[in-house]
This record gives structure tokens, C-alpha cells and sequence, in this order.
């Protein structure tokens, strides 16, 4: 594997890893690892660094919403207007667009089902380019950007193996 | 009725645990603590193989196989050992599947110790080797391998620990706890040592895919001269993450493996159909895997000696299996009261060196099969620890 993809594959699963740590995990100097990750910063193929949170554990138990939007498509500018002007709103944690039977897909987190509701009702589907919104709720997250949440929280194995 | 008259004197002559009271403790502790402990994977089988487990139990398939496995797998088995080691052996008679390496050892040592032959074991090693040999009435004669030497058995040890009565010299490297990996000119030294002597070896190979760069693995029965008189063992638990399937093989000249399998059909039958199929499965295509998980425990290798040595262990830089072996000493503790007060004040569980034979004394066995994270946790706390200890004194 290149160093430049085994420190993202490490960054990918656990961003709290220093480029000290890094370093002596993948053999390398501490400086190159520095430069490679600021690089990748500058590159934005890093976008951020954040927890991966299991909401459904904290007591406020939001919901996550997927709405699938069917947008007529602007002269000239495709779905890149639409899309962006969905982006802008706050709410929007990611906005795709897709192939197959609707247009967009964008996905609203950490909201309660009213926020949802007013969210659909009152900011998308007013706006002229859309034709149509289907939303689905998510009832229980299984495996998130690689995460399993239903795994078991104990080591399975004896206590000591010699 | 007193039933402890009734037990052998074989039975009786296996000593208990030097680490029953640890072992007691760590059980105790057990779910409260991160696991540094343990000579197994912290993976699950990869899932290709565990389907291919699945799908033998759909089709049905649970009778016994023959003795000596599958002949399908043993011819995998001998591709397998052409390919990664430049051997040959005949899937016919040259290959025997067994319930895990650890069966295959205990035949070995049945199939060729009279009471009274003379064992050669070099220390600290995996500890099924000593009671195997007491079993069969062997007298086990160890050779403690030292911390200057890189935790490698040295020629001129061997030469001074041969008599007319040694019958067997075990040779388990990569070494489960050390971590030393014997380069190919250091094998040869040793074997120049056994050429002119009618002696056996048991070339204990289970970590034979676990090594790290500059190092890979050399057999014995690769040098010259030595194929004919060496049996070695290996299997799927450590290479394939595949310790609960029990199972493994051994491999060597026909007279010593048709040996074995005549005791394996009485005491076993065979190896269980399930994890052979399994097994084919992971020789087949579980190459991929085993590259994968090779460079994740070489990442957290560099990262446990590091640790270690940050923390003030002087620590040899182990080239094989998944351990670190770190010297305690400068604590001036044993290695069981560190390794008790380490669990107890700071919830890491590791293993001391003294389990693995005397000579393992000042020592502690880290084993990196755990999570990165938890492994980060833990050498946090052995940091503060081994602190603590040095300041009290
Ligand atoms: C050096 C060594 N040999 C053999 C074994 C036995 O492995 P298995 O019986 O699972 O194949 C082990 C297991 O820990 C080991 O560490």
C-alpha cells in the first residue's frame, strides 16, 4: 500500500491518531508524515476531522431522514443550481446527485420528525425546479462509515491464551 | 477412595502453572479490563472463509473425513508448502491434518519419545511442548535463550545440550512469547550442529506467515540433509485467524507421519469436516487476507516496542508472530507481582514471561493481537505505570 493511503486508511478510522504515532506505526519520519497529511489537507481530500457519534444512545434520540427529490433540470445548469441551493440550508448533511427513477439525494441528521416534516414541507418542496419528494426514516443504524453498532462491546476471547 | 491415587504418573508429572495466581486474577477481571494476553487474533476469520464453513454444513456435509483429511486439502496443503516454502511433500503420505497444531505436536512427540529419550526445548516457548514430552516420559531438557542473543537458540547452546540419549530437538520459531525469527544462515549453524547426530526435530512453524521485513521465515527442513529426519507443524490458527476451528497439519518424511496417524485414528479419528473445507477455502484464496492482516499487526508492532521502549523497557525488536517481550527488571519486580499489580491498577492484562519457562523470568509478553485503540489505551497506561515503579525505588 503507498504511505499516502495507509495514513488516510488510518486517519479514516481513528482521526485522533498524532503524525507521531503514525510515524512509528507505517516507519517513517515524523516530518514526512506532517507534510503528507498537511498536504492532503490542502489537497481536500481530507475535509475534516470528526467523532462518530451513536445518537441513538444519547437521551435527545434524533432521527435521520434520506428524502429523495425529482427536480425539472435548469437550462444550462443541469442540477448544480438546485443542488447548491438545497446545500445551503444548515439541516442538509449530504446531498448527492443520483441515477435511477429521482434526482437527488440529500440526507438530514441529528432532527426530530417535525423538524423533518417542516424541513420537506416548507424549504424543498417549495422550490419551483421541484417536481416531487419522497422521505424515508432510518428505524436503526446496523454499520456507519464502517463502524458496526450492533457488535459486541466485549472481547470475546479467554482472558489468557498462552 | 482417594481418586488422586488413581491418576498416572504421567498425569501427575506435569507441574501446574507457574502463573495460576495471575491466571486466577485475569479471570476474575475479566470484561473490565483491555486484553494484552492473548496468543490468538483479535480478528474474526475473514468471511469468505467462514462461508465456505457454512456452505459445508448446508450441503450437509457432517461425517467424518478420512484420518488423514481430505485428500483435496492435503494436496492444497503440499501446493501450499511448495509455494510459501520451497517443499515438497506427497498429499498421500507426507501430510497428516490434525486438530490444531497443538494435536499434531502432542503425535509427534507420542509417536517417537521412549520413556527416558532426552528433549531438547529451547526457552521461553509455547507451553503444550514441555507437557507433551512429561506425557510421553520424556525428560525435557531446556535451553534458555537470552535477551543478548536476540532471544535465538545459538549453535554453540545446542552442541553443549546434545547426549547420547536426546532423541528430539524442538524448534519454535517465530517464537510465541519472544517474537525471534531465526534468519536462513542461523538455521543452517543449527543444522550443521544436528548433521552427524541421529537426532529428530519438531519444527513448530504455526507463525511461519507472521514475519516482518527485514525478516521471513527459513525451515529447518529446507537446509540440506535436514527434510528427512524433521517433522514440522503448522496450520490455519494464527496465519488465517482460525483458532476455534481447531485445526492444523504436519507435514514430513512418510515413516514419522504414518506414525502419527496411526495414533491420530485411535485418539481422533480425524480433524473436523467443517473447518477442513474451511481450510481449503483459505489456502486457496485467503492469501489477500493474510498480506492484510500481516501489515495491520506490523503497524501496531512498531507502535507496542516504541511504547515500550518510551516507557523506559529496554525491548528487542521482535521480527515474527504477535508478541513484544519487554525486560522488566529495572522495576525490581517479578514478572507475575508486575504483571498483578499492572492488572490491578491499571486494567491491562499481559502475560509474565515466567509462564513460557524459567528463563522467561524479568519478562513480560504483550500481545499486539488487540484493537489499535485499545492498544494505544493500554501503552498509555504501562507508560505511567512502569513510571510509578521506577520512582518507588
Ligand atoms: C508456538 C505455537 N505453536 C502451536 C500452537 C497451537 O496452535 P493450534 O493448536 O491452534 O494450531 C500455538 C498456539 O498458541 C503456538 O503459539
Amino acid at each position: 500500500m503507498e504511505k499516502r493511503e495507509e495514513i488516510l486508511n488510518l486517519l479514516e478510522r481513528n482521526a485522533k491518531l498524532t503524525a507521531a504515532e503514525i510515524a512509528v506505526m507505517i516507519d517513517r519520519p515524523v516530518e514526512e508524515v506532517e507534510a503528507t497529511i498537511a498536504s492532503l489537507e490542502n489537497a481536500n481530500i481530507i475535509l475534516g476531522y470528526r467523532a462518530l457519534v451513536n445518537w441513538e444512545k444519547t437521551v435527545a434520540a434524533p432521527v435521520t431522514a434520506l428524502i429523495e427529490v425529482r427536480v425539472a433540470p435548469q437550462r444550462d445548469q443541469g442540477f448544480d443550481n438546485i443542488a447548491q441551493r438545497i446545500c445551503r440550508f444548515p439541516q442538509v448533511k449530504d446531498c448527492y446527485l443520483m441515477s435511477g427513477s429521482f434526482d437527488l439525494m440529500v440526507i438530514i441528521e441529528d432532527a426530530s420528525l417535525k423538524d423533518v416534516a417542516m424541513f420537506v414541507s416548507e424549504k424543498i418542496a417549495p422550490l419551483e425546479a421541484v417536481i416531487s419528494t419522497g422521505t424515508h426514516f432510518i428505524l436503526k443504524k446496523y454499520k456507519m462509515n464502517g463502524t458496526e453498532f450492533f457488535g459486541q462491546d466485549d472481547d470475546p476471547r479467554e482472558a489468557v491464551i498462552l | 477412595m482417594n481418586l488422586n491415587d488413581f491418576l498416572s504418573t504421567n498425569s501427575k508429572s506435569i507441574p501446574p502453572s507457574a502463573i495460576r495466581r495471575f491466571f486466577d486474577l485475569a479471570n476474575e477481571m475479566r470484561g473490565q479490563v483491555i486484553s494484552l494476553s492473548i496468543g490468538e487474533p483479535d480478528f474474526v476469520t475473514p468471511i469468505d472463509i467462514r462461508e465456505a464453513g457454512i456452505r459445508s454444513l448446508e450441503q450437509g456435509n457432517t461425517h467424518y473425513s478420512p484420518n488423514q483429511g481430505f485428500i483435496e486439502l492435503r494436496e492444497a496443503i503440499s501446493d501450499y508448502m511448495k509455494r510459501r516454502f520451497q517443499l515438497r511433500y506427497d498429499a498421500s503420505h507426507e501430510i497428516l491434518v490434525t486438530v490444531g497444531g497443538s494435536e499434531a505436536i502432542d503425535l509427534f512427540v507420542r509417536a517417537v519419545v521412549n520413556p527416558g529419550d532426552e528433549v531438547i526445548i529451547p526457552e521461553p516457548c509455547f507451553v503444550s511442548y514441555k507437557s507433551c514430552v512429561l506425557l510421553a516420559g520424556g525428560i525435557p531438557v531446556t535451553i534458555p535463550c537470552r535477551q543478548e542473543d536476540d532471544f535465538k537458540l545459538r549453535p554453540e547452546q545446542l552442541q553443549a545440550a546434545l547426549t547420547p540419549r536426546t532423541k528430539l530437538v524442538f524448534l519454535g520459531f517465530p517464537n510465541n512469547p519472544t517474537g525471534a525469527v531465526l534468519e536462513k544462515n542461523e538455521v543452517e549453524a543449527l543444522a550443521e550442529v544436528l548433521r552427524n547426530q541421529p537426532v529428530l526435530v519438531l519444527a513448530d512453524e504455526l507463525y511461519a506467515e507472521l514475519t516482518y521485513e527485514p525478516a521471513s521465515h527459513c525451515s529447518i527442513a529446507a537446509v540440506p540433509g535436514m527434510r528427512d529426519r524433521t517433522v514440522i507443524i503448522n496450520g490455519f490458527s494464527k496465519a488465517f485467524a482460525m483458532t476455534g476451528w481447531r485445526i492444523g497439519f504436519a507435514c514430513g518424511p512418510q515413516e514419522l507421519i504414518g506414525a502419527m496417524n496411526k495414533i491420530h485414528q485411535y485418539a481422533i479419528m480425524s480433524s473436523p469436516t467443517t473447518a477442513q473445507e474451511a481450510a481449503l477455502v483459505a489456502l486457496r484464496d485467503g492469501e489477500n487476507h493474510v498480506v492484510a492482516m500481516r501489515e495491520e499487526y506490523n503497524r501496531r508492532r512498531r507502535y507496542v516496542v516504541q511504547a515500550c521502549r518510551d516507557a523506559g523497557l529496554a525491548c528487542f525488536e521482535p521480527l515474527g508472530a504477535f508478541y513484544v517481550f519487554p525486560d522488566i527488571r529495572p522495576t525490581g519486580m517479578t514478572s507475575s507481582a508486575f504483571c498483578e499489580a499492572f492488572l490491578s491498577e491499571e486494567k491491562v492484562a499481559i502475560v509474565p514471561g515466567n509462564a513460557f519457562g524459567d528463563c522467561g523470568e524479568g519478562f513480560v509478553r504483550i500481545s499486539y493481537a488487540a484493537s489499535m485503540e485499545n492498544i494505544i489505551k493500554a501503552m498509555q497506561r504501562l507508560k505511567a505505570f512502569v513510571g510509578r515503579c521506577i520512582q518507588h525505588d
